[in-house]
């Protein structure tokens, strides 16, 4: 029993989570991709941004007087999306919105977003430093234990973990109720199909633009506010997740939603059943095996995680062009 | 045109004497070495974006490949490594990795002899798994054995200017099997493909103790001139033998990005040029004009990532220090786009100026933004807000975002760069030079 409960902790648990992140990144690049038509490079810094607006929300409340024993990033969470989304607004406005009325080419907006990557990255240090910083400087991290019948070991998770899952299926569900029954949701798909037909049919592409960027912007500010509960806040918490963000978004088919939230759970599951190391589930046939078996057997050394999401990118556009979802290829 | 590219050239020399006068000889000296390695770099850039418009976002791994072949060449030979098993268990890893890649691309062809296709896919699948499976069992004892012994192979001990021509043929080779697989890819996707290559490459190298040493740096990395060290040891003062040994380093330095920078201007102004351009511009109809496309791509990004590796491998032994965890993509990718960008893509021309420009602007942003904190600090600390903290460490982060300023304002007012391509102005406003497949 042992073995499976660790089974759990290390493979569903974790890759429950990392897919969550993932899923609520990818829904954002491949929203941007589909109606913008360009690979958004800076949405990685956009969900770290995300998370230090979180984390200077919490430091005003917490010099407010205010204390309670849940993290107070749960309750800053709506102001600093609503603040994320300003701010993705605002570069649009600045940087990508100029470029789009010259008619610029995709590969110009990507460059203009390695441009904003920069700058995010830039400013997020000058003001922050270099160091780590922790969302539970007040309040410890709870940790559930459930105990299993059986099993020394327990099935273990923190509170963070379990909210981020819950939190990320309830924005899926609402995305979905918006792209398929609200007004604004049905013109969104039809600006991702045909944008040039979509226009004729009296929809306003700004507004969808606009749109795609608030929804985009927010659920990055989740997304990022979510890894650095899981983890710490640091500057380049999300950059260094952008390519499994962009790979379940291209896996997925760019700009099929549902697509992406396969894609970006398929990759996080893959990432930790490759490093997982799978002596320890035949460790109750240990007699019986022959001794040539090694006592560890990840599929790939734990330095090399960041090899998966690409070998699955690269495999899905050899075979797949499209994605699993039949993508736009235009 | 030129006359403007004489302008700039102009304010560009007057900008490094100011810097002369301002930083000292020495400083200046050694931002020309490695300005003119960031040009010979932004030049393989320059090949494959603006030559061929391929989207190469992969510029950091093909630096290391080339940083870490000067270490493997220049480096003293290891004895330690020489005499235990250890050649021996590599050899035989390197050899199963051989003969797993012999019947892998055996089952490719499998279908040629009358395998159904399904069996034939079947088959390969199974041929990757084993192959992996039995080069781990071979090169894993082997790892294992090497970090415990004589921790890393060293080097082979021969001049360090045979690292820099491996250096460029490493980076050609790894361009060449990358090319093969990817070049295929929309433009988009094959910025992802290059940026996750060089992810990798990255964690490879920064983990492959037994063969960089990883995280424990290799150093010194030796010279191909005489050392400031070397100078000293002559009798010469040490103010002098900095500028002394630098210039030397500089004269070969320069003297190589000359002869990139003068075949590179014949083969922009020859047939092949020509037909690069063509393809970059429109590769369906270049396609219909019977031009190889793919295999003229392949070239372009083989040619550039060979500069690529030189670059890099110029630059490691001139730092003489080879640490892999230091590499990023901002400060490796990013910075030489920038170059390209701002400089004029298409433009060898526009490239060289945009990397000496570009270097110049991300090393003196720091002292400069030092400079204006240390000042708004003082006005904070006068009206009683107290002083502005770290402005040490702050002010290094300062660079990131000045480089990210400049190539958002240079893609917006500047789009075709400071010196655009000739005759790259037919369409207003728009670079031309962009790959045609979102057309």
């Amino acid at each position: 029993m042992n073995e499976f409960v660790f089974f759990l902790n290390n493979v569903v648990i974790s890759g429950l989570v990392a897919g969550s992140i993932y899923a609520l990144g990818a829904i954002g690049v491949t929203l941007l991709f589909g109606i913008l038509r360009f690979a958004h490079f800076a949405h990685g810094d956009m969900m770290t941004l995300g998370a230090f607006i979180t984390l200077v929300l919490t430091w005003i409340l917490a010099g407010m007087g205010v204390s309670s024993g849940l993290p107070l990033a749960y309750f800053v969470l709506p102001l600093a999306i609503a603040i994320t989304i300003v701010a993705a607004l605002g570069l649009d406005r600045l940087f990508y919105a100029p470029l789009r009325a010259r008619g610029a080419k995709p590969v110009t907006l990507l460059i203009a977003s390695i441009g904003v990557t920069m700058m995010l990255q830039g400013l997020i240090r000058l003001l922050f430093g270099t160091g780590t910083y922790s969302f539970f400087e007040e309040v410890p991290k709870v940790i559930y234990r459930l105990p299993v019948e059986g099993a020394t070991r327990a099935i273990t998770f923190t509170q963070p973990q379990a909210v981020g899952v819950v939190v990320t299926i309830l924005a899926v569900i609402a995305l979905h109720l918006f792209l398929k029954r609200s007004r604004n949701g049905k013109a969104m798909r039809a600006v991702a199909d045909n944008p040039d037909l979509a226009q004729v049919s009296g929809i306003n592409i700004r507004k969808i633009v606009r749109l795609t960027w608030i929804i985009g912007a927010g659920l990055a500010c989740l997304a990022g506010t979510f890894l650095a509960l899981d983890v710490t806040v640091k500057p380049d918490l999300a950059f260094n997740i952008l390519l499994p963000i962009f790979a379940a978004a291209i896996v997925g088919g760019v700009g099929q939603v549902y697509g992406a939230i396969v894609a970006g759970y398929l990759i996080g599951f893959a990432e930790v059943l490759a490093v997982f190391n799978w002596s320890v589930v035949l460790r109750p046939f240990r007699d019986s095996l022959p001794d040539w078996v090694p006592t560890t057997l990840a599929i790939v050394p734990t330095e090399y995680k960041v090899t998966v999401a690409f070998v699955i990118l690269v495999v899905t556009l050899l075979l797949r062009p499209t994605g699993i979802f039949r993508g736009a290829s235009s | 045109m030129m006359q403007r590219a004489g302008i700039l050239y102009l304010g560009l020399f007057a900008l490094i004497v100011a810097t002369g006068f301002a930083m000292g000889a020495p400083f200046t000296v050694r931002l020309l070495v490695e300005a003119s390695a960031y040009a010979l770099i932004a030049l393989g850039l320059n090949i494959q974006w603006g030559y061929g418009g391929l989207f190469n976002f992969g510029m950091m791994g093909f630096l290391m490949i080339g940083g870490f072949a000067a270490v493997f060449m220049g480096m003293p030979v290891s004895p330690e490594f020489w005499d235990s098993d250890g050649p021996w268990m590599l050899g035989r890893a390197l050899l199963a990795a051989g003969v797993g890649a012999l019947v892998i691309v055996g089952a490719g062809r499998l279908h040629r002899i009358g395998f159904p296709r399904w069996l034939q896919r079947t088959l390969q699948v199974i041929a990757w798994i084993a192959a992996y499976i039995f080069f781990r069992t071979q090169i894993d004892p082997a790892i294992a054995y090497i970090e415990a012994g004589p921790e890393w192979i060293g080097g082979l001990g021969l001049p360090v200017w045979l690292g820099w021509v491996l250096g460029g043929l490493l980076a050609a080779g790894v361009a060449w099997l990358i090319g093969k697989v990817c070049l295929g890819l929309r433009s988009d996707y094959l910025a992802i493909a290059t940026i996750g290559i060089a992810e990798i490459i990255h964690a490879l190298l920064k983990n492959m103790d037994w063969l960089t040493r990883g995280t424990l740096t290799v150093s010194p990395v030796p010279w191909p001139v005489p050392r400031p060290q070397d100078f000293q040891a002559w009798g010469t003062s040490i103010d002098a033998s900095f500028i002394y040994a630098r210039s030397g380093y500089l004269l070969l330095v320069l003297v190589i990005l000359g002869a990139a920078f003068f075949l590179l201007q014949r083969a922009y102004h020859s047939p092949w040029g020509r037909m690069t351009r063509a393809i970059r511009d429109n590769h369906v109809a270049a396609d219909a004009m019977g031009k190889d496309v793919r295999a003229r791509q392949l070239q372009l990004f083989v040619l550039g990532s060979a500069l690529m590796g030189i670059g890099c491998a110029i630059l490691v032994s001139f730092a003489q220090i080879y640490d892999p965890s230091s590499y990023s993509s901002v400060n490796h990718t990013f910075i030489i786009w920038v170059m390209v960008i701002v400089g004029g893509a298409g433009n060898n021309l526009g490239a060289l100026l945009g990397a000496f420009l570009i270097y110049l602007v991300w090393l003196l942003s720091e002292p400069v933004s030092q400079w204006l904190f240390t000042t708004i600090s003082g006005w904070t600390e006068a009206i009683g807000w107290g002083a502005i903290p770290d402005i040490t460490s702050r002010s290094v982060q300062m660079r990131v975002f000045v480089l990210g300023l400049v190539i958002a304002l240079a893609l917006r007012f500047a789009p075709r760069g400071l010196i655009p391509e000739i005759g790259a102005g037919r369409r207003r406003g728009e670079p031309k030079q962009q790959s045609p497949d979102e057309a």
